[in-house]
């Protein structure tokens, strides 16, 4: 059994299907030589050459421009953005292209590919590197977004999102790049692309939250534990497309809801979870759902960033107001 | 101070506005039946213009771009792409998907406002009509990264307006072609208005062609109203990528006769002068007048292809017409390959929201 964090199952999930599957290619900034800044791309210059393994100049529209072509033709990019807060350039290929490539063509042409990006906050980077704007892409119709927890799911959602047929933007929480291992068995199964997990069973309260906040839910969940609060938790895991129905079922049973999530909180992926369980479970709650997010403000610099960052003490915090 | 590198653009032209020859003509000039078919095509193109217009102004097409007066632009790129090569399209650029077999009837469609029109049934691998400008330059990277990695001899073309060249995308789809040495020809249809923004107001370069030096390859103008030149340059571009040769920019220099589209008024900001000595320069009657006087093209052959022309896109308009409308609920069909379960509501609620005969 051998033990591997996140960065080290990621780029297990890039080895394994770029083994099986010829039209995968990997392209981005530092990738090839340097192995990607986080190291995830390490080794896949030498194993699968530089025809496969794509360091480009320096233009995230153009990696985004560039990989959409490739996807026309049926090679299946995996094209990483160094960090989010330089995916935006982006964008205007994302949403203008990306997610629209099948349906303008009537299915004639697609684009099966993942944008991978480093997201979120924690591990004291400069300005522009720790923000969380996964909102602002679940927004866009045509696309996925997918943020795994924990590193048996991101091999395993990897997986599936490099096989999808349809654009996927895959966000990685870089401060749980290294924190955990987990024996990750290089199988080559894929997760669901449409399914949240239930990671921890429990009778009071639901928690729902995913990439980082995962692991500070499933902390908060060990406090209230001790205090004879049964927390279930769920990692969404796929934020678009979201799976209500496992959220919804388990308010069935709890009864309360809260959802962290470590982007801002207005108009965020909450709001929509909010939302949905105020149309389609309201009566299951006794209380109103909160949420713990972090602020409507700019993301703080390193000094401040752990007053904006929620964490395991407000979560418990948080469920012990619903109660 | 030693000079460390020099630079030059070079300008090529056949037939001057006058139609007389001012250049050593290519060999295929000695080919008729392929003028002719290259004349026909501009025809063709202006007949689908002016039809579209006419279609628009009666409510029967949505907001139209005519590219009235650069037709030789059009089919002499189009004339230069196989069949196996990919084209990335703009929106002006009818005449070159004709010439990749996209059918006038398809076109209608998609300016009538249906996504079907770009179901494209003889282009299957060309892009469809780009509306965010030059957006189109780095897909057009993109297929030809794939045709590289494949190792496969077929060749991307793409085009966008001189004023598309002032956008991020394009330089950053020059410097990508350069660096990674790619199959693919930029085509840039100078015809001097981006809407209202004239080329000069546009960009200090003395040409767009140069903008190719900054990202490394050679770049060329060409008279954009003459066909000969369009398609030789454009041609000797294409085969140059398919060996191996990487990408070059070809700047056709022609004029916007038309409105911007439909929606636009150009005697708001366009001089009536520039514009009457643009008409005295046009590329189809300068096309005309050469193979009447190099090749005895006669006026009742000019007849007979402007009548099959017609007869053609009024067809294709009556089967854009007779075309059956979509359902509502195909807004989803193609959104993804598997259908997301968590659409399913919405999708549902569309359905019975017709079925009650909802608005």
């Amino acid at each position: 059994m051998t033990m591997i964090t996140m960065a080290e199952a990621i780029n297990q999930a890039l080895v394994y299907e770029m083994t099986q599957d010829q039209d995968v290619v990997v392209m981005g900034e530092d990738v090839a030589g340097n192995g990607g800044v986080f190291r995830i791309t390490v080794d896949l210059l030498e194993k699968f050459g530089p025809d496969r393994v794509m360091d480009t100049p320096l233009a995230e529209s153009m990696i985004a421009g560039c990989a959409i072509g490739m996807a026309s033709q049926g090679v299946k990019p995996v094209a990483e953005f160094q960090f989010m807060g330089f995916i935006y350039p982006a964008f205007d290929h994302i949403i203008n292209h990306a997610g629209r490539l099948r349906n303008r063509t009537r299915g004639r042409l697609s684009c099966p590919l993942v944008f991978r990006a480093p997201y979120g906050g924690g591990i004291h980077a400069p300005e522009h590197h720790s923000e969380s704007t996964e909102a602002l892409f679940s927004h866009i119709p045509g696309i996925r977004v997918v943020i795994p927890s924990t590193p048996a799911r991101a091999y395993g959602l990897l997986l599936a999102a490099i096989r999808d047929p349809d654009p996927v933007l895959f966000l990685e929480p870089k401060a749980i790049y290294r924190k955990f291992k987990q024996n990750v068995p290089d199988t080559g199964q894929a997760l669901p692309l449409d399914k949240c997990f239930i990671s921890k069973t429990g009778s009071d309260v639901t928690i729902v939250a995913w990439g980082a906040m995962h692991a500070e839910a499933m902390h908060a969940a060990d406090i209230l534990e001790a205090d004879g609060i049964s927390a279930e938790v769920i990692d969404v895991a796929t934020i678009k497309q979201l799976d209500m129905k496992t959220i919804l079922t388990s308010i069935e049973k709890t009864g309360h809801c809260v959802i962290v999530h470590e982007a801002a909180r207005t108009n965020g992926v909450g709001a929509e979870i909010a939302a949905e369980i105020a149309e389609h479970g309201l009566f299951s709650l006794h209380a109103p759902v909160k949420r713990v997010t972090g602020f409507d403000t700019v993301m703080p610099y390193p000094i401040l960033e752990k007053k904006y960052l929620p964490n395991a003490d407000r979560i418990s915090k948080a469920v012990r107001e619903v109660l | 101070m030693k000079k460390v590198a020099e630079f030059f653009v070079e300008y090529f032209q056949f037939l001057d506005k006058d139609s007389k020859v001012v250049d050593d003509l290519p060999e295929f000039t000695n080919d008729r039946g392929f003028l002719i078919s290259l004349y026909r095509s501009m025809v063709l193109t202006r007949i689908f213009d002016e039809k579209a217009v006419r279609m628009q102004r009666m409510g029967q097409l949505s907001t139209f771009p005519s590219s009235l007066g650069q037709e030789a632009v059009m089919v002499g790129t189009g004339a230069a792409l196989k069949k196996e090569d990919v084209y990335c399209p703009y929106y002006r650029d009818q005449g070159v998907l004709f010439r990749h077999g996209v059918t006038p009837k398809e076109l209608f469609i998609y300016w009538s406002g249906d996504e079907r029109g770009s179901a494209f049934s003889g282009a299957r691998e060309d892009f469809p009509i780009a509306v965010p400008i030059a957006t189109q330059s780095l897909h057009a990277t993109g297929v030809a990264s794939a045709f590289k990695i494949r190792k496969q001899p077929r060749v991307v073309i793409t085009m966008c307006g001189e004023g598309g060249t002032s956008e991020g995308d394009f330089y950053e789809a020059i410097n990508l072609a350069g660096a990674w040495n790619l199959p693919v020809v930029f085509i840039v249809n100078n015809n001097q208005w981006a809407i209202s923004v004239s080329r000069e107001a546009q960009t200090k370069c003395e040409t767009i062609a140069q903008k190719a030096i900054s990202a490394g390859f050679k770049g060329i103008q060409v008279d954009g109203n003459d066909i000969i030149a369009v398609y030789d340059k454009v041609s000797q571009a294409v085969e140059n990528a398919r060996n191996g040769g990487g990408p070059q920019l070809i700047e056709a220099i022609t004029y916007r006769l038309s409105d911007h589209t439909t929606a636009d008024d150009a005697s708001r900001y366009c001089p009536k002068d520039n514009l009457d000595k643009a008409w005295d320069e046009e590329p189809v009657e300068r096309f005309k007048k050469y193979l009447e006087d190099y090749h005895d093209f006669n006026e009742s052959e000019d007849l007979a292809i402007k009548d099959e022309c017609s007869k053609e896109v009024d067809q294709a308009a009556i089967d854009m017409l007779n075309f059956e409308k979509p359902n509502a609920e195909s807004m989803f069909d193609h959104l993804y390959e598997n259908f997301p379960e968590a659409l399913l509501v919405q999708y549902e609620e569309l359905i019975a929201m017709n079925k009650e005969g909802g608005k």
